[in-house]
């Protein structure tokens, strides 16, 4: 599969996660968001890159209850539940989230 | 509820070269979902795997040595390095990563996770595991 990014054809995997997370840029995370219906706002945004720097420091995606819980510490308690970022993210926060984020499935993740 | 289980998985091998080490880490995060009392242990060239400033890029592999810092954040709290494992390939403690967790019962106080331990307390260490996975 691919998906059409600026003109530009990026491969991804059969359930649409980035092949190559180095090719991510934010309008990908846009063009996905809208095959799934999604407008992305600055919530959605302040996920994402939340999960992009997690990446980058630990070289996983976090599974959903250690996001949670580091979403809670990182930008307030109001937000690290899992009614807020399901409110975000309704197919699951760690797989859609980090779909739109360029980063493999989570570790764990059927 | 079914009853808790200590499980003690414990690392023998070089980082590279097999898999043995990066699948035993996801299968030690998958299982950090469920409930179980999670330990790791290294020992023999699996010291290795905690050494400090891994570098990948000529053998064209992924350096997972950073995931190490996340299992904290996975509650996995106590992981045991063998003293003479480590002594006899001349390594030192601050050779090894710096693996902390946060303690919830103390104000999320930083703690230590690594502890280092003879072989003769490991060996009392396996004997009060339920489950002791050998990668």
């Amino acid at each position: 599969m691919t998906i059409e990014v600026n003109g530009k054809s990026l491969e991804t995997d059969e359930e649409g996660y980035l092949a190559d997370l180095n090719q991510w840029e934010p309008e990908v995370a846009t063009m996905m968001a809208k095959a799934d219906d999604t407008e992305l706002s600055d919530a959605h945004w302040e996920v994402i890159n939340f999960l992009r720097e997690y990446y980058e420091e630990y070289q996983i995606a976090p599974a959903v209850r250690v996001l949670t819980k580091a979403i809670g510490k990182k930008l307030g308690k109001d937000k690290g539940n899992s009614k807020y970022l399901y409110e975000l993210f309704p197919y699951g926060p760690a797989k859609q989230a980090c779909k739109y984020a360029g980063l493999p499935k989570p570790t764990g993740c059927v | 509820m079914s009853e808790i289980k200590k499980f003690l998985y414990v690392n023998r091998k070089a980082p590279y070269g097999t898999v043995y080490a990066l699948e035993s880490l996801e299968v030690v995060l998958i299982g950090a979902a469920f409930d179980q009392d999670v330990s790791l242990a290294f020992i023999d060239d699996g010291v290795f795997q905690l050494a400090k400033g891994q570098k990948t890029t000529d053998i064209g592999m992924k350096n997972f040595s950073p995931t190490y810092s996340a299992l904290g954040d996975y509650e996995v709290k106590k992981i045991y390095v063998e003293k003479e494992s480590l002594e006899e390939r001349g390594l030192t403690p601050d050779n090894l990563l710096h693996l902390t967790y946060e303690d919830e019962d103390e104000d999320y106080a930083e703690k230590d996770s690594i502890q280092f331990v003879s072989r003769a307390e490991l060996s009392d260490i396996m004997d009060q595991q339920d489950v002791v996975p050998s990668f």
